[in-house]
This record gives C-alpha cells, sequence and structure tokens, in this order.
C-alpha cells in the first residue's frame, strides 16, 4: 500500500498577525511557521494505516521558501514516514487551487493507493487541498473524516464522515482515494528534536516539478484586518471566590440559581 | 451568466438544517439587489415534499432520486456539476459543514470556479459578490471578490439568521434528472450517537467544560455545579473525543448548536468550531486560565482563574 | 609481668586435621567471595563508559574526602543522629573484629612459621588487642539491637510498600527476610565470638590478665554462676569455635550476594560521585553519527553507565529518599528507593547474578524479555533477552509514568547516604523515552514552543521583553551597550503574569542601588534546564547553542538571574558547551547591596517571616546564606520551615513537571509545603526566590484556603518595601499599609 500524504506549513498562530502596508495581506516580516495541524494528524493516520497493513508512507510538501519546508519534512520522517518530497518552488505558500495543481503534477511519478491530507488548513482562504486535488486527478474522495481503515485486499477504504449534531456518516471508497483528515486515532507522536536535526543534516529530500503553475484561486483580495472584537467580556476580577459571589450574582438577575427548580 | 443565487439544501431524517434557512435568507436579500432569483437546489430521495418549506426561494431545483437516499460527497457532485454548469449563476452558497465542504471544493476545481471559504458575511456590489472570510482560527478576516464576477462561497453557521429564509410560500419547483455518479463512493450507514439522556439544545442553562478540566475525575465539579444550577453538562470537542462525555454533549461544529439562557464556558478556549455552536447563547460567561483565549471576545463576562478554584466556591455560593 | 604467658592459644584444642579443615573451609569461602565480587565486577564493566575519575588530584581529594566521610559516618548520621551513631559503632565493630581476624592470620599463618622471632601476639599487645576487641565487639552488638529495634518499629522509611504498583502484584517479603538475616548474623557471630571467649576464659579459670576482655570475663562469670565447671566450659568453648568459624566463614562467602556488599560497594561509589551530581548531566553526541546501537539515552539496560550499576549495588534500601521523594509524598508512581531497587533486581535477573531473597513480581518477572515500550506484552512473546542481555528499562521496566514523575529536585541525591545518583539515571531514561516518543501531549506543546519560540508559554519569542514597557527607566539593552552585569531573565519571570510583578521590581532596585546591567531582550531564550531534565536533549542544544551566541555578542563581566535553574544550567552546563560564565542568583547581589550601603533599607519589614529554600537554588547551587542575609538586612523575623536548607521540599515544578497534568496527584507537593508552612505560629509571609515557586505557591494558597492568612510573595517584594519603592500586586499593596504601619513603630516586631 502506497500511502501519500500532502502537508504543509501555516503562520504560527503564537506571533501577533500584522496586515502589511498595503492591507490586502498578512505582514511577513516577523512570522514564524508550523505545520498545519490537521496535516499532522493525517501525517499520524497514515503512520497507524501503513503499520497495520504494510507499505510505504510519502510525504509531499510544497517548496515553499518562506517557512522551513525541510525541517517539516525532516520531522516527517523523524515520525516514521519513509519517503519525502518537496515538489515545486514558491517563495510563499500559494493558495490551495495552486497547491492542488502542483501536487497533482507531482503524483504523476509518485505511487499512491489513499492519499490524506487534513480535512483544512488555517489559511484556506480559497477552499481546502483535499477535494480540490482528488477533482483534479478524478480521485474519489471524502473529508472530514475520522476511524480510517483499508480493506484486506487493499481495493477499498472506509471512513466517517463528521457532520453537526455528532452524527457520522459511513462511507467505502475505491482506491486510490482521497481522504481530508479531521483527527487521528491518537495524538501525533512526538519527533524528537535531535532526531530531526539529524535528518535534517543526513537525509535525502527528493525533489518534484510542481506542474507549469495553475490557474490559481480566482479570488482578488480587497481587503485583509484584524476584526474588531466587537464587545468584548466584562472581566471579572478577584480571588476565585469573590469570582464566584459575582457570577452568582450575575445569574441571580436574571433568575437562575435562586434556588428555584427549572 | 445569470444574476441568481443558489444554495445547497442540507437535510437529515426528513427536516431542512438550519444552516440552509440562514443561507435561504441571504440568498433571498442578495438576489434581489443582483436582480435575480433565489434558487434552492435539492437533493435526496422522496424529498418534493420538503419544496414546500424553502418559501424563501423563488424556485426549487429537485433533483429526486435514490442515490440521494444519503448524502455522499460523490453523489452530490456529480449532480450539482450539470446544474451549476447550466444556469451559471452569480453565486453558490454552501454550508461550512462536513458535507458542504467537501462538496463546495469539488465544485470548485470541476468547474473551475473560485471558492470563497469561511465566509461571515456576503453583500452585492455592482452584481457582483463581496466576501467576508474568516481565517488564522478567526484572527484576520479577508474580504475578497471573484475575479470574473462569480463564485462560490461556503458559510460558517450561524452567520446569518434563520429565520430570514424559513417560512413557507410557494417557490417554482423544477425537476432535475440526477447525473449519475461513478460510485466509487458508497454510502453505507448512518451512525447517530447513543441518544443521551439529555437533550443539551433544549436545556436552558449549560455548563460547559473543556479542556481546562484536565482531569476525569474533576467532572464531578461540573455536575455539581450543573445541578446546583438547574442545567445540564455540556463539552467542547477534546472532552468528547476523550470519552469522557458522550458525542451528544459536545457543542460547536461537528456537535450541536445550542441557544441557551444561559452558557458557562468553563476551561473552553473558544476555537471557531466551537464558537459556531454557542455564540447565540443570551449570556456567555467564560473561565479560563488564559487572559487571551479567544472565548473572551464572545463571552459577556469573563474570568482570568482556574476553573476548578472557581466552581468549588460557585457551587458552594449557590448552596449546592 | 607481661611475658609470653600473656596470651590464648590460636587453633587451641584443635587437631592438625581440623586445622586442615579449617584451612580448607576458609580457602573455599575466600574463593566464593572473590569469585562474587568478580561477578559482581564483571556486571559493572557492562555498563556503558563514563568518565567519573576526571583529574587526579581532583579525584584524590574526593577519595579522601569519602574515607573521611565513611570513617565518620557522616552521610548516615546526617539529620540521623541515630543511625549515625549506632551504625558506628556496627561499622566500627565489624572492621575492627575483621581486622583483628587479619592480626591473627598474620601471626599464625605467616610471622610463626617463618619468623617466629617477630611474633608479637603476646603481652602489652595481647592486652590491647584483646581491650579493643571486646569494647568494639560489644559496640556492634549494641549497634545491632539498636537497629534491630528501630527496625522493629516499622518506620515509614523502611516501609517497603510500592508506591507505583498495586500491592498484589509484589511481594518484597525477602527484603524484609534478607534484612533480619543480614542483622541476625552479625549478631550470631559476635554473640559467639563472646561466648567462645567467656568460656574459654571460664575453661582457664580467669588468668588475671584476661580481665582486659571485659566482656568475656564478665561473661565467664556469669557461667560459673550458673554453675558451668571448667570441663563444660571447654566442651562449650571447642563446640562454639566450630560455630563461630563456620558462621564467619559462610558470611564470607554470602558476602558478595548480600546486603554484606554495601560495606565494599558504598566507599567506592561515595568516593566515585560526582561533585556536580545532577547539576551537570551528560552531554550526548546528537550531532554527528547517531550510536551504534541507535539508542539515544538509557533505552535498554546495557545503555546504563557503568557508575550507575555500581549505584544499584550500593543501596541498602534505608529509605531516605523516598521519604524525600515529594513524588512518593504526593502520590505519584514514583520512588527513587524502588527505581534503584528494580533495575538492580533486574540486572541480576538479565545477567544471571545470584541474588537471593529478591521482590517477586508478577506484572514484570525481572529478566524477562523484551518488552514494548508502553509496558505492554512483549512484541514477540518467544523472544528472550536482547544481544546484551537485559529488556528494556525506559517506559518497559519502569515505566513513562513513573519516569515522567520525577521533578529533579535532588532531594535523593542529596538525603542518599551512600552517593547514589538517581537524577542522571532518570534523566537518562527520560532521554529515550522522548526518542521513543513517549511525550505526553502537554510536554509536547511544550516543546515546540519552546522550539518554535523559545519560550514555553506559547508565546512569541518577540514578546518576552513585554514586561519591560511602562517601566519608569528602560533597561538597557546588553546586546547593544557593555554592561558590568547581563541579567538572564528567564520564561517565567518574562511571562508569568504574577512573576512580572516581581521581575519589574527586581529592575527598579537594581536601578536604585545603581547597578550596571542590562538584559538581552528577544535575543533571550530560555537556558533550557528543564527542558534537558526532560530529556530533550536535542532541544536543549539548540537553545544552548543560541544563547551561547547571544552570549558571546554581548559584553559583560558576570551574569545574574532570579531563577535558580537557569543559574544551575548557565553556569554548571554551558561549560560543556563553550561558555563559561560567572553566574549570581539575584539573593546573592541584593545580600551585597544591602551588605555595601547601596541598597538602604530605610524601614524594617517588622514581620515573621519563613522562607522556602528553592531546590535549584539550595540542593544544586547550594546557595542557603544569601536569601537569609538579605531578610536579615531588611529587618524580617525568620522563623524555619521544618524542612530548610538543603533539606528544603519542592514546589513540584521542576524538571518539565510543570508542563504536564499533574491531575493524578493525591496533594500537590506545593499544597503539602504550605500547609508545613501553616504549622507555624505567628508566620505571615511565604517568601520565594524562584520564579516557578511564586507561581506554584501562590497557587497552592489559594488551592488550600490559606491566601487570608499567608502572604506569598517574592524576596524582592519585600527588599522593595524595606528600600521604599511601591509594589505592583494589588494583593501586596493591600498589605503594605501594615508593613509600613509595623514599619513606623521603629523595630521590628
Amino acid at each position: 500500500m502506497d500511502y501519500v500524504v500532502l502537508l504543509k506549513q501555516v503562520p504560527d498562530l503564537a506571533e501577533d498577525l500584522e496586515i502589511d502596508s498595503a492591507g490586502t495581506g498578512l505582514d511577513r516580516e516577523w512570522m514564524s511557521f508550523v505545520a498545519s495541524e490537521w496535516d499532522e494528524y493525517a501525517l499520524e493516520e497514515a503512520l497507524h494505516l501503513r503499520d497495520a497493513t504494510g507499505g510505504t508512507v510519502t510525504c509531499l510538501a510544497l517548496g515553499v521558501q518562506a517557512g522551513d519546508v525541510d525541517e517539516l519534512l525532516a520531522t516527517c520522517l523523524a515520525r516514521g514516514a519513509d519517503r519525502v518530497v518537496r515538489v515545486g518552488s514558491f517563495e510563499q505558500s500559494p493558495d490551495s487551487h495552486s497547491a492542488a495543481g502542483a501536487f497533482a503534477a507531482a503524483l504523476d511519478g509518485i505511487p499512491h493507493d489513499l492519499i490524506l491530507t487534513g480535512v483544512q488548513a488555517i489559511d484556506d482562504l480559497d477552499g481546502q487541498v483535499g477535494p480540490l486535488l482528488a477533482t483534479r486527478r478524478d480521485l474519489p474522495h471524502v473529508s472530514v473524516v475520522t476511524h480510517i481503515a483499508v480493506a484486506a485486499d487493499g481495493k477499498t477504504a472506509t471512513a466517517h464522515q463528521e457532520y453537526a449534531g455528532g452524527v457520522v456518516g459511513e462511507f467505502e471508497l475505491d482506491l486510490p482515494a482521497v481522504l481530508g483528515v479531521q483527527t487521528s486515532r491518537e495524538a501525533p507522536r512526538y519527533a524528537p528534536v535531535s532526531r530531526v536535526r539529524q535528518l535534517m543534516k543526513t537525509a535525502t529530500i527528493e525533489k518534484a516539478d510542481g506542474g507549469g503553475g495553475g490557474s490559481g484561486s480566482g479570488l482578488t483580495i480587497e481587503a485583509m484586518a484584524v476584526p474588531e472584537s466587537g464587545a468584548t467580556a466584562e472581566m471579572i476580577t478577584g480571588n476565585p471566590v469573590a469570582i464566584a459571589d459575582r457570577i452568582a450574582a450575575i445569574l441571580a438577575e436574571r433568575g437562575i440559581g435562586a434556588g428555584a427548580p427549572r | 451568466m445569470s444574476a441568481d443565487v443558489m444554495v445547497l439544501v442540507e437535510h437529515r431524517d426528513g427536516a431542512i438544517l438550519d444552516t440552509t434557512f440562514e443561507l435561504l435568507g441571504k440568498a433571498k436579500s442578495l438576489a434581489a439587489e443582483s436582480k435575480g432569483e433565489a434558487v434552492a437546489v435539492l437533493l435526496g430521495s422522496g424529498v418534493a415534499g420538503l419544496a414546500g418549506s424553502l418559501g424563501a426561494a423563488a424556485r426549487v431545483i429537485v433533483i429526486d432520486d435514490p442515490a440521494f437516499e444519503a448524502f455522499s460527497p460523490s453523489a452530490y457532485q456529480a449532480a450539482l456539476v450539470p446544474v451549476v454548469r447550466d444556469r451559471e449563476p452569480t453565486l453558490v452558497l454552501v454550508a461550512n459543514s462536513g458535507a458542504g465542504m467537501d462538496v463546495a471544493a469539488g465544485l470548485s476545481a470541476a468547474l473551475e470556479l473560485p471558492l470563497a471559504a469561511y465566509a461571515t458575511e456576503v453583500t452585492m456590489d455592482g452584481g457582483s459578490p463581496r466576501v467576508t472570510c474568516q481565517l488564522y482560527a478567526g484572527k484576520i478576516q479577508a474580504t475578497v471578490r471573484f475575479e470574473r464576477g462569480r463564485g462560490i462561497a461556503t458559510v460558517v453557521a450561524g452567520s446569518f439568521p434563520a429565520e430570514a429564509g424559513a417560512g413557507a410560500g410557494s417557490p417554482m419547483v423544477e425537476a432535475v434528472a440526477a447525473t449519475a455518479s461513478d460510485g466509487r463512493v458508497r454510502f453505507k450507514r448512518l451512525h447517530r450517537p447513543e441518544a443521551g439522556d439529555v437533550d443539551i439544545t433544549r436545556e436552558s442553562v449549560l455548563v460547559s467544560v473543556g479542556r481546562g478540566i484536565g482531569d476525569q475525575d474533576n467532572l464531578e465539579l461540573i455536575e455539581a455545579l450543573a445541578k446546583a444550577l438547574g442545567g445540564a453538562v455540556s463539552s467542547s470537542r477534546p472532552i468528547a473525543d476523550a470519552g469522557w462525555l458522550p458525542r451528544t454533549r459536545q457543542v460547536g461544529k461537528s456537535g450541536l448548536k445550542v441557544k441557551p439562557k444561559v452558557y458557562l464556558a468553563l476551561g473552553i478556549s473558544g476555537a471557531p468550531e466551537h464558537l459556531e455552536g454557542m455564540r447565540g447563547a443570551e449570556l456567555i460567561i467564560a473561565v479560563n486560565s488564559d487572559a487571551r483565549a479567544p472565548i473572551f471576545s464572545v463571552a459577556h463576562y469573563g474570568a482570568v482563574a482556574d476553573l476548578l478554584d472557581v466552581v468549588p466556591a460557585l457551587t458552594a455560593r449557590l448552596g449546592g | 609481668m607481661l611475658d609470653r604467658d600473656v596470651t590464648r592459644e590460636i587453633f587451641e584444642g584443635i587437631s592438625t586435621e581440623g586445622e586442615i579443615l579449617f584451612y580448607a573451609l576458609t580457602g573455599v569461602a575466600t574463593l566464593v567471595f572473590f569469585v562474587g565480587i568478580g561477578i559482581r565486577l564483571r556486571k559493572y564493566a557492562r555498563g556503558r563508559p563514563q568518565g567519573v575519575i576526571g583529574s587526579p588530584l581532583g579525584f584524590a581529594r574526593r577519595a579522601a574526602r569519602s574515607s573521611v566521610d565513611t570513617a565518620f559516618n557522616r552521610t548516615v548520621a546526617k539529620r540521623d543522629l541515630y543511625a549515625g551513631v549506632f551504625h558506628s559503632m556496627i561499622m566500627w565493630g565489624f572492621i575492627v573484629l575483621f581486622i583483628g581476624t587479619a592480626i591473627l592470620t598474620l601471626e599464625a599463618d605467616i610471622v610463626r612459621p617463618l619468623a617466629p622471632q617477630f611474633s608479637f601476639y603476646w603481652g602489652a599487645f595481647y592486652l590491647v588487642y584483646s581491650l579493643v576487641l571486646d569494647v568494639l565487639g560489644m559496640a556492634m552488638l549494641v549497634g545491632i539491637a539498636a537497629m534491630a529495634v528501630r527496625r522493629a518499629r516499622r518506620p515509614r522509611q523502611l516501609d517497603y510498600s510500592r508506591v507505583d504498583i498495586a500491592p498484589a502484584t509484589t511481594d518484597r517479603g525477602g527484603f524484609r527476610t534478607g534484612d533480619w538475616i543480614f542483622l541476625g548474623w552479625l549478631a550470631v557471630l559476635g554473640v559467639t565470638g563472646l561466648v567462645l571467649e567467656g568460656a574459654r576464659i571460664l575453661a582457664h579459670d580467669f588468668p588475671w590478665f584476661e580481665v582486659f576482655s571485659p566482656v568475656g570475663w564478665v561473661l565467664a562469670g556469669v557461667f560459673e554462676a550458673v554453675g558451668m565447671n571448667t570441663a563444660v566450659a571447654e566442651a562449650v568453648r571447642s563446640s562454639t569455635w566450630w560455630g563461630h568459624a563456620f558462621i564467619a566463614l559462610a558470611f564470607v562467602a554470602y558476602f558478595p550476594f548480600s546486603k554484606a556488599i554495601h560495606a565494599l560497594a558504598d566507599p567506592v561509589n561515595l568516593a566515585l560521585r560526582s561533585p556536580l551530581a545532577g547539576q551537570r548531566l551528560p552531554v550526548l553526541a546528537t550531532t554527528g553519527a547517531m550510536p551504534a546501537d541507535g539508542h539515544i539515552g538509557i533505552r535498554d539496560l546495557a545503555d546504563m553507565p557503568w557508575k550507575a550499576l555500581l549505584d544499584l549495588d550500593s543501596c541498602t534500601k534505608c529509605g531516605r529518599c523516598h521519604v524525600a521523594c515529594p513524588a512518593v509524598a504526593s502520590g505519584a508512581p514514583l520512588s527513587p528507593r524502588d527505581l534503584i531497587l528494580d533495575l538492580r533486581q533486574e540486572a541480576d535477573a538479565a545477567w544471571s547474578i545470584l541474588a537471593p531473597l529478591a521482590e517477586r513480581r508478577s506484572d514484570h518477572p525481572y529478566g524477562g524479555a523484551a518488552t514494548r515500550g508502553d509496558g505492554g506484552l512483549p512484541a514477540d512473546p518467544g523472544g528472550g533477552a536482547g544481544p546484551n542481555g537485559g529488556s528494556r528499562v525506559a517506559g518497559g521496566l519502569i515505566s513513562a509514568d513513573t519516569l515522567w514523575s520525577c521533578t529533579t529536585c535532588l532531594a535523593c541525591v542529596e538525603a542518599c547516604p551512600v552517593g547514589i545518583e538517581h537524577v542522571p539515571t532518570i534523566v537518562g531514561m527520560r532521554r529515550s523515552l522522548v526518542d521513543q516518543g513517549i511525550v505526553a501531549p502537554s510536554l509536547q506543546t511544550a516543546f515546540t514552543s519552546l522550539a518554535k519560540q523559545g519560550n514555553s508559554f506559547g508565546q512569541s519569542g518577540r514578546a518576552r521583553a513585554r514586561w519591560t514597557d511602562n517601566l519608569p527607566t528602560p533597561i538597557v539593552d546588553a546586546r547593544k551597550e557593555d554592561v558590568d552585569w547581563l541579567w538572564f531573565v528567564g520564561d517565567f519571570a518574562s511571562f508569568d503574569v504574577r512573576v512580572q510583578e516581581a521581575t519589574r521590581l527586581v529592575a527598579r532596585i537594581f536601578q536604585a542601588a545603581g547597578m550596571d546591567f542590562g538584559i538581552l531582550y528577544e535575543g533571550e531564550r530560555s537556558a533550557g534546564n528543564d527542558v534537558r531534565r526532560a530529556g530533550e536533549e536535542g532541544l536543549f542544544e539548540v537553545l544552548v547553542e543560541h544563547n551561547v551566541g547571544q552570549l558571546e555578542k554581548a559584553r559583560f563581566r558576570r551574569i545574574v538571574t532570579t531563577d535558580p535553574h537557569t543559574l544551575n544550567t548557565l553556569k554548571f552546563e554551558y561549560p560543556d558547551f563553550g561558555g563559561e560564565y560567572e553566574v549570581w542568583h539575584y539573593s546573592q547581589v541584593l545580600a551585597a547591596l544591602l551588605a555595601s550601603g547601596d541598597l538602604e533599607a530605610r524601614a524594617p519589614i517588622g514581620r515573621r517571616v519563613t522562607y522556602h529554600d528553592p531546590c535549584y537554588l539550595a540542593r544544586y547551587s547550594k546557595v542557603t546564606a544569601a536569601p537569609r542575609e538579605v531578610l536579615a538586612a531588611i529587618g524580617a523575623e525568620l522563623v524555619e520551615m521544618p524542612r530548610n536548607g538543603a533539606n528544603t521540599f519542592c514546589c513540584g515544578a521542576g524538571g518539565g513537571r510543570i508542563w504536564m497534568d499533574d491531575s493524578g496527584l493525591t496533594e500537590r507537593p506545593s499544597e503539602q509545603r504550605i500547609r508545613e508552612a501553616m504549622t507555624l505560629p505567628g508566620v505571615t509571609d511565604f517568601v520565594t526566590a524562584c520564579p516557578k515557586d511564586l507561581t506554584m505557591y501562590t497557587a497552592a494558597v489559594k488551592a488550600t484556603g490559606h491566601e487570608d492568612r499567608l502572604l506569598v510573595s517574592d524576596l524582592i517584594e519585600l527588599v522593595a518595601t524595606a528600600v521604599g519603592l511601591p509594589l505592583e500586586s494589588a494583593v501586596l499593596r493591600e498589605a503594605q499599609p501594615e508593613m509600613e504601619l509595623a514599619a513606623a513603630d521603629g523595630q521590628p516586631g
């Protein structure tokens, strides 16, 4: 079974995000990057599936200059991936449509039975890479999935798609297919810094062509802004007992907790 | 290209979901501005009767076929592609739900139609849509337009009032034949969470707990508080994922949407997916040890403290 | 008078055959002894190499120190005079009796046959010899009796129950049996020797000079009083002689396979103990080639350094580490004693070393097959131990929960009378856990934040110096200007909201005192002490490289910090990475400033305070005087905590524990410590000198409901009040009028 995981880095939300001078993008000067959380779940799932069925896990990431793609890929290897490939070359992280196009081109040369990627990312302005890529390559896809399993014959996979209210739809897909992973069965395993550093020095990161560039997102960004928080909370201070008293008073004003049953 | 605004209808167990009404209400007002129609697209099996409740729409396109007995991304995608391609609406509105995300992105790629995701506001400006999207866990807002004046938008639940789209009416109903999908994605069954003892959507007081609770044993403190308040315990996603509370208690995008009189958010950081489920509550009081938790931006009252200190004190204060 | 008659016959009444038998048995016993010692030495040889000698001069000094410590039982007597006195008596009694036997051997087997003219076992020599041996022999018996009484009363220290596994899964009866056998054997040896002597004296009808064997003399009198005649006495003597001989020789043979080995292992272990035990952890060569077997840290038994294996054998199960440990006290599944004993028994079982009366565990039989990292069922049940023998210890024999429970407070190492270094072994295993990916999510989050942003708070590294906003006078940027003092602020002092109040006061006090100091602003990252102790050595190296680079570019004479963890690593570990610095704790600087008059305590604090010694300050850096000098100088009345100085009790935050979930504990160490403080009459203030302590105790005093009676504050806040600077903390400001009122009275108290 050839598992392929698509990953990217996104801005680290620990930093304050600032808008650039043009007002249409983020100020990149102090931005630092971390792996997209859902992509890490996708990788963790791929590793578990590989351990169950056998096969290989190949990680693909776009060759974005901003951030550190090599560290991302070395981390994948440290977690247990078998192969890592850097796709194309981009100055900054491209939009999801372009990303899907680049991955689609690269997949020509990479065997894939099941492609896993995070269901979303925090910068997916123009949609999610999973379904975009799947449609480009005419592959069946289901997103927002958990509980992934691959059939013994390796021809189909099952997954649960999450809806509101805790309702879940179970689907069977013919492979090869694309799944957008919502969460992994276990928390993503830790990649020790020493192994990552060592792999960054010694590991082979393959390169793949990202195609001739895609159509882009088709969106024009008019403005980006930090949303006004509107009415922020009125903060209650003091020690826990004082806080509790104040909350009880607020509730009592609304007739709650005065001892009366509902 | 038409000036219509199309809405993908979501339904389950014979009822239209609230998010669809939110979109319909918005579509109706947008269509009025663009001088087009609000068109609802309803896929299902034996659902023609539902068309009547889509009164806010001027027209309902019904694709009734056993293949749509249950939602399936590939079936919906296959059916919708020709509809959108032929009608060329200015805007297609899809809910940012589990189902909607899949279909919208698939449509975008198949039709090479741009997609604006996580929309919280849509306006019409000179006949073409302007969409406001929330990114970076709600920290940044981007206002975008479609390069060629048409596109798809996935809308965050709760962005628009559902009342605007509800209400009976007599839209023009148009039956359209389904385009079969290739069957490579097959729906097997629906898993419902085990019926809980409590329906949190009907409770007027919810004491909701998140990761800040620490250990499962601490839940009894929360139960005691809920009892003292005459309310019920609900939770954010991590608690349900860990199995400490049943899924039926989960509030948020993958859980339930609640609008209680009082929502006590304890140890909940306030990720957008959770806020989606509870921001409509009348009174939100948040307790979190992190002063920068996003929950404080939607709460009416907040306290930066350890919930394990405040909760027993509050329970005692209430005589519990 | 003191002629050749003043003596006793060696081998009296023993035939030539008897002598030959005796020597044969001696030969066998000695052989078994040396084989046993040899097996142990071979066990240590299986361990990884470890440089413990260091410089020859330094080693000679440590060896000399160890000899003195052993001779005076200093480490045994520390905080337990009873044990110190009575163990000395047993030890010296045994040593002297042993030397006495050696002297006899010299006389009987070497001098008499080969050079009879030098025979010395008679006359004055004999009298002195007899007296000394009798007194010391009696002392040994008294000591044994005292220890037996203590043991019989089952003190907590000697309660062997485990804290990490269910009682039903283990049987430690063998421990208790072995302990009593050891004591009993020595007692029987001593008693038979004295009985033998008494019988001999009676059989010879009380030769006058035998009064120099007072115990024997008295015993002889007792025997006579109960009607024993000389013939019976002779029979008693000769049978007891053989009994004593057998028991003694059997003891020699039993020695290396029993608790007795501590007599040889412990002085050696003390001599080899690193003077920087725990303070400086070994460097891992993580750059370059991976170790041949790919093991980082201590994953299997064979990864243990040989000194650690010696540590295991040195343990006498005294239980001092167990009762000092905050993990044990708070209900965590870690006991340093049991960790050591588990490893020892595992090594013995895996490497087929005879060690009778061991513990019997049903959940993890010692020496079993390699287990999965999570301690679950063996991945391959038929498989035996690895090529070097011994199964997985990190995450296997020693569970991950156990290893993650350690706060690295060093109480165990400090309390241990025999020089065991528990903490480096625990950290070595944590390194393996990290390498195996067995890291709790909250700890992963902390590591990721530290890696990305250089702090564990999940905040941008650029926000590190935001605590300086609104300071009346800006702090010099040490990256741009030369300074005398480089103040290494640290994570908690920079980012924790409560601690920031104290940090700002430190800045203003330093400025008021006219100190020439600066900080690195955003150039600073966490010094990495706790990252290293949490086992993430790779991340530690990243942080060190960065900080050393920043420090190299700055120009300063010495470093000051408020954080004892930072102090430890900068001072003792950074030199291994090219950064040699003179590092002070801010309490030392304050003490100097107050002593020199650069700071003047115009308004002495007339309050009864208690001071909590931070673990990393008192045990690691051994700074206990300076904070007390500061308190004295500002007029505070200090009431010592019951456990103070090097015996201080941990707040529970160290070793990365502050980044881990503590909800499983029965009672947090910090809350226990507050309750300990509440036993002090009239004390109103709990003073800390470490940012993490301030955080932990502020929370603990609230959690225990004592925040109205005990004010938790940092040393600097008391100094600021005494010096006349207004405080930030609302809580302290409320208390300030009281403080000023007390000061206005003029005299403290």
